[in-house]
Parts: C-alpha cells; sequence; structure tokens
C-alpha cells in the first residue's frame, strides 16, 4: 500500500466520535424517533395508573411477568414494564432505526453525499451500526425511567423480593435494574444488526422497516410454533426474557450469556453480510 | 444518474478490485463462514464430547453399585437439568400430566410425590405437590443446594419465575415468585422414629439423579442386570456409567436405565431411561453443573418477604407416604399387582375411571370420536376395553371399570388382563 493512501487514514480516526457524535444527534433529532420513545415512556405510566384503579380487585395474577409484584414494591414496574415491551414494542422501534439507517438515506438521496465525503463504506456502516446500538440502550433506558419514576410516585417502595424469595436493600434492586436495563438493550443488538443488513438492502427507507419489522413479527411467531421447537434456541428472540435471571439469587447466568452470545452471533454474520453487501454494491441514489 | 460505485479512494476501498465479480462472493463468505464455524462447533463440540470417556480404573458392578449406595455427599450445590419425553397423548387439560406423573412414580423421583387427595393446601399456589408434577413433562432446570439432611434448597427456575422449596432444620418453605405466595410447614423431627427417616430426609430435595438412580437400584434383583459401561464424562467430571436392563421381561416398554456415578464421590450424575423403542431417553435428569463443597449459609434462610401471602400446612400432612415403586400407582389405595419385576402391572378396581365403557356409549358420538383419538380399542378374555399409550407406561381400561397400568407393552397389558380374568 503506497503512502498516498494511508496517509489520510490518522485524521479520519480522529474524527471518529464526531462523525458517530453528529450520526446520534441525526437520529435523535428527528421526530419520529423523539415521537417513538415518547410512546415506549407512556407504556410504563399506563401499565402503573392501571394496576394501581386494578388494585381493589386483589391479585393481579396472570398477564406479563412481574405484574403481580407491582403493589408491592413500585421497582417492579420497571421489569412488568420491559417485559412488556420487549416481545414486540421495544425491537419495533429499533427496526424503524435500523431499517431507515442505511436505506434512508439512499431513498433521500443523502447517501451519494455520504459517500462522496473521504469517510469509506465500511466506517460509515459501522457509525450507522453504533447509532443504532446507541438507539437501542436509549430506548430501554427510556422505559426504565418512565417506569421507575411512575414505580416510585404510584406504589411503595422498599426492600426488593427477588425471584428467589430474598429480600435485597432498595439499592441493590436499583443496581439490578440497571443490569435488567443493560441486558435488555444488548438483547436487541442482534435484530438491530439484522435490521442494518435489510437497510443495505434496497433504496427505499420504507421498504427496510417494513421488512425489518415484518422479520420480527414472522420470527416471534414462529417462536410459538411447537413443531419448530428444534429450530428455537436458534431465533434471535429466543432468550430475550432471560434478563429475568438477574433477579434470582444467585444470578443465573446460563440463559443470559446464551443471550449475549446469540445476540453477537446476529451481530456477526448480518454485520458482515451488511459490509459485504454495502461495500460491494453500486449506489444511485 | 451517475452511480458512486463503491470505488471510493480509501484505503480499505483499493482502486480497481471493486468491479471483479469475485469480490463480492468473497466479501458475502464472510458472514457464510461464521455460520458455517458456528454450525459446525454446536454440531461438533458435544460429539466430540462424546466420544473418549476419561480414563478410569475398571470397576465391577457390585463395587460400583455399593459405591453409590454409601456416597455420603451431605453438601452439594449444582444445577440439574430435567428433561421428560413420556409421549403422552395430546390431551387438553391436566389429564395428561396426572396420567403421566402418577403411574412414573420412579422417574426423578418427583412424581412419586404426587398429591393424594390433600385438597386444603392444595389450594395454595405455592403448595409442592402441583409443582413438582409440573417436572413429570418437559425440559425444566432445578438448582439444588445442600448441606447434610436438615438443610436443603431447591429451585425451579422458570420463566421471568422462580419457585423455590427450602428445608432448614425443622421449616420447610415454598414461595413461588409468580404468585409470590409462601407455603410453610413444620418437619417435626422425631416422634416418627427411624422408619420415618428414608422419606424425610430426601423428601423435597430428591429431585436429583442420586435419589432416581437409588430407587431404580433398590427395586434392582433377580429380574434385572446391572453392568459397568465404561466411562463419560457429566458436568466436567469423570464418571462410570452404570447400565440397569431388564431381564426376561419380554413385554417390558423399558430398554434400560443408565446412571453416571462420579467416580470420587460416587454420587450419580446423570440418570437416563431409556425406551424400548428408541429415541430421546424418557426420562433424562443431569447435573449440569455440580460443586462438592459448602453451599453459603445465606442459601437456606428464608424469612417470608412483605406482602406475601402465607399458607400454613399442617405438618406431616406431606410425609409418611410411601415410596412408589416403577411400576405402581402412588394413590391407588387398593391395586393388585400381577406379575414381577419390570413386566409387572398393576390392576385397579376403579368403577368411575376415565373411560370406562357405560359412560362413552352415553356420551354420543362426538365424545367417542375424541377417545378414539388417543385411545385404541382392544378385547380379549377380560372383555372390551381401550389402552391409552405413552412411551413408557401404558393403560388398559376395561369395560368393566378395571384398569391395568404398567411399564409393558400393550400385548402385555392385555397378557396380564386375560389372565386376571381366567382367575
Amino acid at each position: 500500500m503506497s503512502p498516498v493512501e494511508t496517509a489520510p487514514q490518522a485524521p479520519r480516526l480522529r474524527g471518529a466520535p464526531g462523525f458517530l457524535g453528529s450520526e446520534i444527534r441525526l437520529t435523535f433529532r428527528r421526530w419520529r424517533t423523539v415521537a417513538m420513545l415518547a410512546v415506549l415512556a407512556a407504556v410504563p405510566v399506563l401499565v402503573g395508573v392501571a394496576v394501581r384503579i386494578r388494585t381493589s380487585d386483589g391479585d393481579a395474577a396472570g398477564g406479563p411477568a412481574f405484574l403481580s409484584q407491582i403493589t408491592n414494591n413500585g421497582l417492579f414496574l420497571v421489569f412488568a414494564s420491559l417485559a412488556a415491551v420487549l416481545p414486540f414494542f421495544l425491537p419495533m422501534t429499533v427496526g424503524v432505526v435500523a431499517g431507515d439507517s442505511v436505506a434512508g438515506e439512499a431513498g433521500s438521496g443523502t447517501l451519494r453525499y455520504l459517500l462522496v465525503a473521504p469517510a469509506g463504506r465500511t466506517r460509515l456502516l459501522a457509525v450507522k451500526f453504533a447509532a443504532t446500538v446507541v438507539f437501542c440502550f436509549a430506548a430501554t433506558a427510556v422505559v426504565l425511567l418512565a417506569a421507575l419514576v411512575t414505580g416510585v410516585l404510584l406504589f411503595p417502595v422498599g426492600d426488593v423480593t427477588l425471584l428467589s424469595g430474598t429480600s435485597v436493600p432498595f439499592a441493590e434492586g436499583l443496581s439490578r435494574a440497571l443490569a435488567v436495563a443493560a441486558a435488555v438493550a444488548l438483547s436487541l443488538v442482534g435484530f438491530a444488526a439484522l435490521g442494518l443488513f435489510v437497510s443495505t438492502l434496497t433504496g427505499s427507507g420504507i421498504a427496510a422497516m417494513a421488512t425489518t419489522v415484518g422479520l420480527l413479527m414472522t420470527v416471534q411467531i414462529l417462536g410459538t410454533v411447537p413443531q419448530l421447537s428444534a429450530v428455537h434456541p436458534y431465533l434471535f428472540p429466543h432468550h430475550w426474557l432471560s434478563f429475568a435471571d438477574l433477579l434470582r439469587d444467585p444470578v443465573y447466568w446460563d440463559g443470559l450469556l446464551r443471550n449475549f452470545g446469540l445476540q453477537g452471533l446476529y451481530a456477526v454474520v448480518f454485520g458482515s453480510a451488511a459490509w459485504a453487501r454495502f461495500t460491494t454494491r453500486d449506489v444511485t441514489a | 444518474m451517475a452511480q458512486i460505485q463503491p470505488s471510493s479512494p480509501t484505503p480499505d476501498e483499493p482502486q480497481g478490485a471493486q468491479r471483479k465479480p469475485g469480490r463480492r462472493a468473497v466479501r458475502y463468505g464472510v458472514p457464510v463462514a461464521v455460520v458455517g464455524l458456528t454450525a459446525a462447533t454446536v454440531g461438533l463440540v458435544p460429539a466430540l464430547a462424546d466420544t473418549g470417556g476419561p480414563d478410569l480404573p475398571d470397576v465391577t458392578a457390585e463395587e460400583l453399585v455399593a459405591k453409590v449406595a454409601g456416597a455420603e455427599t451431605d453438601q452439594l450445590s449444582g444445577t440439574v437439568k430435567i428433561k421428560t419425553d413420556l409421549g403422552l397423548p395430546e390431551l387438553p387439560g391436566s389429564f395428561g400430566s396426572d396420567g403421566g406423573g402418577g403411574p412414573f412414580g420412579g422417574g426423578p423421583g418427583g412424581e412419586s410425590e404426587a398429591p393424594s387427595g390433600e385438597k386444603g393446601e392444595g389450594s395454595s399456589p405455592a403448595a409442592p405437590e402441583g409443582r413438582l408434577m409440573q417436572l413429570a413433562s418437559g425440559e425444566h432446570t432445578l438448582r439444588v443446594a445442600m448441606d447434610g439432611p436438615e438443610r436443603q434448597r431447591v429451585s425451579l427456575v422458570e420463566k421471568a419465575a422462580e419457585y423455590n422449596l427450602i428445608r432448614n432444620g425443622a421449616d420447610v418453605w415454598a414461595y413461588d415468585s409468580g404468585s409470590n405466595s409462601a407455603w410453610h410447614t413444620k418437619a417435626e423431627p422425631g416422634p416418627h422414629g427411624k422408619a420415618d427417616k428414608g422419606p424425610k430426609e430426601g423428601k423435597y430435595a430428591d429431585l436429583t439423579p442420586r435419589e432416581a438412580a437409588r430407587q431404580v437400584l433398590k427395586a434392582a434383583d433377580g429380574t434385572t442386570s446391572v453392568s459397568v459401561d465404561g466411562t463419560a464424562k457429566v458436568a466436567g467430571r469423570d464418571a462410570y456409567q452404570l447400565v440397569v436392563a431388564p431381564k426376561k421381561a419380554e413385554h417390558t416398554t423399558v430398554k434400560d436405565a443408565r446412571i453416571s456415578v462420579d467416580a470420587e464421590t460416587g454420587t450419580p450424575l446423570k440418570f437416563t431411561l431409556g425406551a424400548r423403542e428408541g429415541g430421546k431417553p424418557v426420562v433424562d435428569v443431569a447435573y449440569s453443573d455440580v460443586d462438592f463443597g459448602k453451599p453459603s449459609a445465606g442459601s437456606f434462610d428464608f424469612k417470608p418477604p412483605k406482602g406475601t401471602d402465607v399458607t400454613e400446612a399442617k405438618p406431616e400432612d406431606h410425609r409418611g407416604k410411601q415410596k412408589a415403586k416403577p411400576d405402581a400407582l402412588p394413590d391407588a389405595k387398593a391395586f393388585d399387582v400381577l406379575g414381577e419385576g419390570w413386566g409387572s402391572v398393576a390392576e385397579l378396581k376403579a368403577p368411575g375411571a376415565p373411560g370406562a365403557g357405560g359412560e362413552d356409549k352415553g356420551a354420543g358420538s362426538e365424545a367417542e370420536g375424541m377417545l378414539d383419538g388417543f385411545t385404541e380399542k382392544v378385547s380379549g378374555e377380560f372383555g372390551d376395553g381401550r389402552v391409552v399409550s405413552t412411551r413408557v407406561v401404558n393403560a388398559l381400561l376395561t369395560d368393566d371399570g378395571t384398569v391395568y397400568v404398567g411399564a409393558v407393552t400393550k400385548d402385555g397389558l392385555v397378557e396380564a388382563a386375560n389372565a386376571a380374568a381366567k382367575k
């Protein structure tokens, strides 16, 4: 490789945080993103108010996980809300952001300008993926915060009863809630990579979003068909509920590690597929 | 519109290479290679792990059985995976699990605690009986810890919930996180004397391979062959494989029971029950990890958390019942055992049994059709009847209300019924 080609690399690497920062700003400045985050924040509020109103009716057995615990401890609203939004709602918002990431730029005709800038396709893709992952964490954090505030306002808080029946101080409960949120956000990484790959396939943002969300629905439905149990462990949502294992005493790591491994695998496979597609494709728009 | 080709002069996209058609294929090779590598790892690693057990000094079957019987593992913690595939007919509601759990009392040990009419405490979601019945089907993960006979804990790991059974000295607690309810009873030591010690000792913590292995070895007599079949690695430990197989029992549906015995401590680490028809083991109870160190003392402390519904159960209501043999029904009040060993069949006079002919004929063709779906009509010298089949346990319900149950084939059941009719 000639020195002429390697020379520009240094300033570009230094500029990476700026590129990522502008990409993140771009994502979160969109009205669509703000609206999705607002709806996500509304879910814990709705669940909390509903549980609060219906408390007089006795136990709330059934329904999503952790629901029956909310009246004892507001912190459980965090876990109940995350369990409620994780199967569809949360990944749907991620699917919109991931699906739009490259295809949206192509659709609006801005991708060519990004490519004209001396950034390199691989780096552009990496930045797009990183911005999507940041959105995964932000969306989860929004649910966490909304649920925490609602839970503290509407319900008593105090010692937290773990799934194993052990009581831990509220502070430890809170740190476990943070760990749960992190686990939930990481659970979405594989799907984010899948969305990114879909996004590199088409020049239409809407098509990419619809395909990504459609894939989510399909995979979730496949996950409920018992005849397909042989492939279930390889579906990306299979271990999503493993975040609850953080609430056991001691923590049961099996499912969590398997989840992170699977997400990592999806990220590598679809990330590299997106890279293979994006770096060899002709961009016409 | 001019195309922007992937030829932008960047270091990682060298000029001139982009047009080569092979290039895209090479790049797509990366994800394909990752998938292939993963598939190979997933497929090959267990296969490689299976081949070549560890080198251990030879041991005879008798020595190994003695080692199991004499194993004094008082302190242990680990994770147990239970897989049961009884091949129950697809039935709505609880009939399936009742039918499977009952007759299969000798399996992982849990089923022998089948409820026998305790209505009072059964209403608490945290009462142990119903929960342990769940283990009779599907896949479950248990975390066990024990520290001597007085302190045991079993946690049933469920999706986003957990069920705990904790014995600490005189207290037995159960906690169900799904319904946030607890169940408590006193395990009074003493008054029942030594005879009660057996069931009491392992009553709530015998969902481990050890208890299953002991049940089988206890039942071993002249009709059983016991042999050692090489070595294996279970939960990362070296183990001998003990094979217990039926002898001279032509109608039995059981192929063999395999017990992996830890070479160092004599603790059974894995128990599988194979069906004669082949396929996956009917029951597979195995440690996925095990630690023979002392569990932390806090594991056995339990205080019902604030806001928990606590159900108090009378002590001794749940104990003192006979352990069921592999081929006996635990809650049958009066039954005869026909035959012996693996081929034995239990005969129950149960006038109100489901499927008794009199009721069915009146129930119309729809019920008849449904019944035909999961039963098979048979007839013999005993009259007419229906056979309900699972992979191991079969039951023959005759039209006069007698039920024959055993780990034998349909022919074996008919033969036993005929022999009984001749009497």
